[in-house]
This record gives C-alpha cells, structure tokens and sequence, in this order.
C-alpha cells in the first residue's frame, strides 16, 4: 500500500473515532472493563500457581513421627525401611532433644520458658525427602503402615487446596470474561456499523470511481482496533497501579515474607502485557469484521 | 470498445430484462440509449458497471471480457468506465475541489497529480471560479457539472451518464451537454440513457432504443423516436 494511501486510511479512522465519540468511549470502556477482570483473575491465579510451585520445592519433605518406646536399633532399621520406599530421595533422623534445641533457636529470647518443662514432649522423628511432589501420597500411605511410625505429616493438603481453588478460579474467570468479551465485541461491532452507516453515501461513491475494496474496508478495521487496544492499555494501566498498591500494602503492612511469595510487579505485567494487546486488538477488528461483513457491500 | 455479445439478463424473480443483445460501441463515439422505462437500460449500464452478471453471454471492454472478471478486478474496471448520475451524488460537507480531489485520493494518486489535474477539470466543465464552495451553493446544472468533473478526473476511456439532465430544467440541461460533448471530442465514450427527446433530436448522434429487453432501432445521427 503507498504511505499516502495509508495516511489517508489512519485519518479515515480517527475521524470514525471521533465522530462516534459516544459510542467509542462505551467501546473503549467496555474493553477495559472486561480485560481489566481478566487482569484481576490473572493477579489470583498466577500468584496462587506461583505459590503452589514455591511450596512443592519447599514442602518436598515429610515429618514422620516416631513412637516413644523405640530401641536406637529399632529407629535404626526403621530409617533403612523409610530410604527403601521408591519415590523416596533420602531420610534424616532428627533426636527429640535436636528438635527441642531447635525450637528454643526459633522461639528466640522466649526459649528459656522452654527450660521449665521437666520432661522433653517432643517425639524423635525422620524427615522423609521423596523425588517429586507427585509420589508423595504414596509414600506417605507406605510410611503409615511402618511399624513404630505414630504419625506422618505433610504439606500436600495446603498445596492441593491452593491448586483446587486456582483451577476453580480460572474456569469461573474465564466462563465471566467470555461472556464481558462477547459483549465488547458487540459494542464495537455496533460502533463500526453507526460509522459504516455515516459514511454511506462517501463509499457508494468510492466504489463508483474504482477505490479497491480494501481501501474502502482497512478504516474500519483500523477504528475497531484501535478501540480495542486503547481500551487493552486502559486496563494495562488499572491492573498495574491495582497490583502495584495491593504488592506495596501487603510489603509494608503486612509481612515482607509473604510479598516474596508474591510474583513481582513486573513480572505481572510481562506476563500480562502481550495477552492484553493481542485480545484488545483482536476483539476490535473481530467487532469491525462483523460490522463490514453485515453492512458494507463492496 | 465496448461490445456486447448475445446478451441476455434473467434476474431472479424472473424477470426478463435483456433478450439477446448484440452491440458495438467504437472509441470515441457519443452514444444515446432510450427507450420506455422497464426496456432494459437500467440493467444495460448495470452489466456494465459489473453490478449484475448477465445470464449469457459476454461483455467485452478494451477487448477484456469483463464477465470473467474476478470481484478483486471490479475496482479497475470502475476506473476505466466512469459513470455519474441523474442524483450527482455529492458530498455536501465537501468542496467542489474536494469533492473531485476526493476521486483521485481514493485510488491513491499522488498530491502532485491531484494539484494538477482536479483545476483542469474544473476548467473543463467551467467552474474553475467555483472550487471553493459547497454543493448547496450551486444550481443542479453546476452540480452536474462538479459530478462530470469528479467522473472523468482519473481519465476513463468510457464515461456512462445515467439520466443526467433528468433533474435539470431545459436551460440547464444544456450547459450540462455542452460539457458532455466537449469530453466526447476528446476521445472519451459517451453512453448516456435519456428520454429527454428535444435533447437526443438536437444532438444528432448515434440512437440506440431498447424495448422489452431488444434493440428495435439503432441509428446513427438517430433521433429519439418516442412520443413524450
């Protein structure tokens, strides 16, 4: 296409914008509202998948508890039969007394309160690693049925639960954003049809000295784009500044901890950024494609 | 030229508007088609502007057989055969400059060419004094005019003329055919549908006249041979 062509075209555009200006605001914003739900969504279940992959490294180890009375024989073998379960990577053996020094470490300068008790109630224990999050139900069920093992405990509920609620949240999202989306592509589609309906007279004339049909068809395509992807930077925007406050609040209020459990901003918005562009852009010319299929006969 | 072989147009709901039409057109020459209304004129300049296919036969253009062109092609032939109308078909917020300028941007030609050539037409249907102002400044007669000018700026070899002086009084009429046959001396083809009969009776050029989708009557300096 020659530049000047092109020039013309991008000014038939803005015109169309500007001319509809109601109807292209309700465009812009409906753009924006549905994919600034979907950045919602997005902030949850990524950061809630983020999680749940930060604790299967973390919570790769299981907590085996062993029964009082044991001889040192016996928690001997009893380590043996733990690190001869498949699935299993390696075992430790943690005293009761470790364990309680352990505990004054963590209760820090409340420890001595520790000192009081006459008679040390932690068990001695194994901390079982296994190889993948995956086998950990398994090995679980096998440790349990050890004889001399009092109780196993795991972290596998906290992560399935994370799980379970991301998936439900995804496809809850997702079933709502289809629906905001359609809608948007509907009110572009409109918007498109009132400009395609303003300019009738200017294309039957085109087409009777000879303008290609792609000449008369590239400014509505470009004006339902465009609404499109304004509206996707929008929303960029309100997801960013929503992200950045909550990330900053639960940094400074809360615990700095837990903000490192969080995905950082930018990691947010690179991975939300080409999502938005691609789906604003393409619901516009999706809404423009419907409009010039219906009301433009060339 | 143009030529049309065995034409025939059956539209859908059954009407039969064109019944074996055979027609040569020359370069050049300055044609009138007439006839009642319902004779098939309409849907002769239909065919060949491409917006009908004809039930048989074919239409040749510059030696081309339009009716194999493809809808990608039909731009161009629209380039090669202009046409204006009995409604001129202005754009009231645009200037007649514009409105003229405006046929040449939309194929792309270049600010130079548009420069040059939109006051030379202008100046050919005589409303070079005129460009700035708006199409409700002028009478129906300078409003054919601006459509002429608009019709013939990318230079068509066939410029088609459906009814123009069917809005215009007598007076009007005329400045109107002034400017048709100073293009047609040009080397442009004219095809104009008429039933002005004082019109066709002057101009003493070529007569064709269609009935019931024939040609009863070609003639050339014809005359328009039905009472009005």
């Amino acid at each position: 296409m020659k530049l000047r062509s092109f020039q013309y075209i991008l000014q038939q555009s803005f015109k169309g914008i500007w001319r509809n200006r109601g109807m292209s605001v309700a465009s812009i914003s409906s753009v924006a509202a549905s994919l600034t739900i979907l950045g919602l969504m997005m902030v949850l279940v990524l950061n809630m998948s983020h999680l749940a992959g930060l604790a299967q490294t973390q919570f790769d180890s299981v907590q085996v508890y062993l029964e009082n009375d044991l001889t040192p024989e016996a928690i001997e073998s009893l380590g043996q039969d733990m690190t001869a379960i498949t699935g299993v990577s390696y075992v430790l053996y943690e005293s009761k007394e470790s364990a309680l020094a352990k505990m004054k470490d963590r209760w820090g300068t409340q420890g001595y309160l520790l000192d009081t008790l006459e008679e040390n109630p932690l068990p001695n224990s194994y901390i079982v690693h296994v190889s993948h999050i995956n086998v950990s139900d398994r090995v679980v069920s096998e440790l349990n049925t050890l004889p001399g093992v009092d109780e196993v405990k795991y972290y596998r509920d906290i992560i399935d639960n994370l799980i379970r609620m991301a998936g439900l949240i995804r496809s809850v999202g997702l079933a709502v954003i289809v629906i905001l989306i359609m809608i948007a592509t509907f009110i572009i589609s409109n918007t498109i049809k009132l400009t395609i309906n303003a300019r009738k007279r200017e294309i039957n004339i085109m087409k009777y000295v000879g303008a290609t049909n792609w000449f008369v068809r590239w400014p509505f395509l470009i004006e339902g784009t465009l609404l499109g992807f304004i509206g996707a930077a929008i929303a960029l925007g309100l997801v960013y500044m929503g992200y950045q406050s909550i990330f900053d609040m639960i940094a400074t209020r809360f615990f700095v901890i837990f903000s490192a459990y969080l995905l950082t901003v930018e990691e947010m918005m690179r991975r939300t950024m080409v999502m938005f562009a691609v789906l604003g852009a393409g619901v516009g010319a999706l809404g423009s494609i419907i409009s010039l299929r219906r009301f433009l006969e060339v | 030229m143009i030529e049309f072989r065995n034409i025939h147009k059956t539209y859908d709901n059954g009407v039969q508007a064109l019944n074996g039409i055979n027609l040569k057109i020359n370069k050049g020459e300055f044609v009138f088609l007439v006839g009642p209304s319902g004779a098939g004129k309409s849907t002769f300049i239909k065919l060949l502007l491409k917006e009908e296919e004809p039930s048989d036969g074919c239409i040749l253009v510059d030696n081309e057989d339009i009716t194999r062109f493809s809808r990608r092609k039909v731009p161009y032939l629209r380039r090669k055969i202009s046409v204006v109308f009995q409604d001129f078909r202005l754009l009231e917020e645009k200037t007649l400059y514009e409105n003229v300028a405006f046929a040449m941007q939309v194929v792309g030609a270049s600010p130079k060419d548009i420069r040059r050539q939109v006051p030379m037409v202008l100046g050919m249907v005589g409303l070079s004094d005129r460009a700035k102002q708006y199409p409700h400044q002028l009478s129906g007669g300078e409003k054919q005019r601006v459509s002429i000018a608009r019709a013939i700026v990318n230079r068509p070899i066939i410029l088609i003329a459906d009814e123009p002086t069917g809005n215009l009084d007598p007076e009007t009429a005329w400045e109107v055919m002034k400017v048709l046959r100073h293009i047609s001396r040009r080397g442009t083809t004219i095809l104009m549908a008429t039933h002005a009969k004082d019109i066709v009776d002057v101009m003493q050029q070529r007569v064709v006249a269609l009935e019931k989708g024939r040609i009863v009557r070609d003639a050339q300096r014809g005359i328009y041979g039905y009472e009005t």
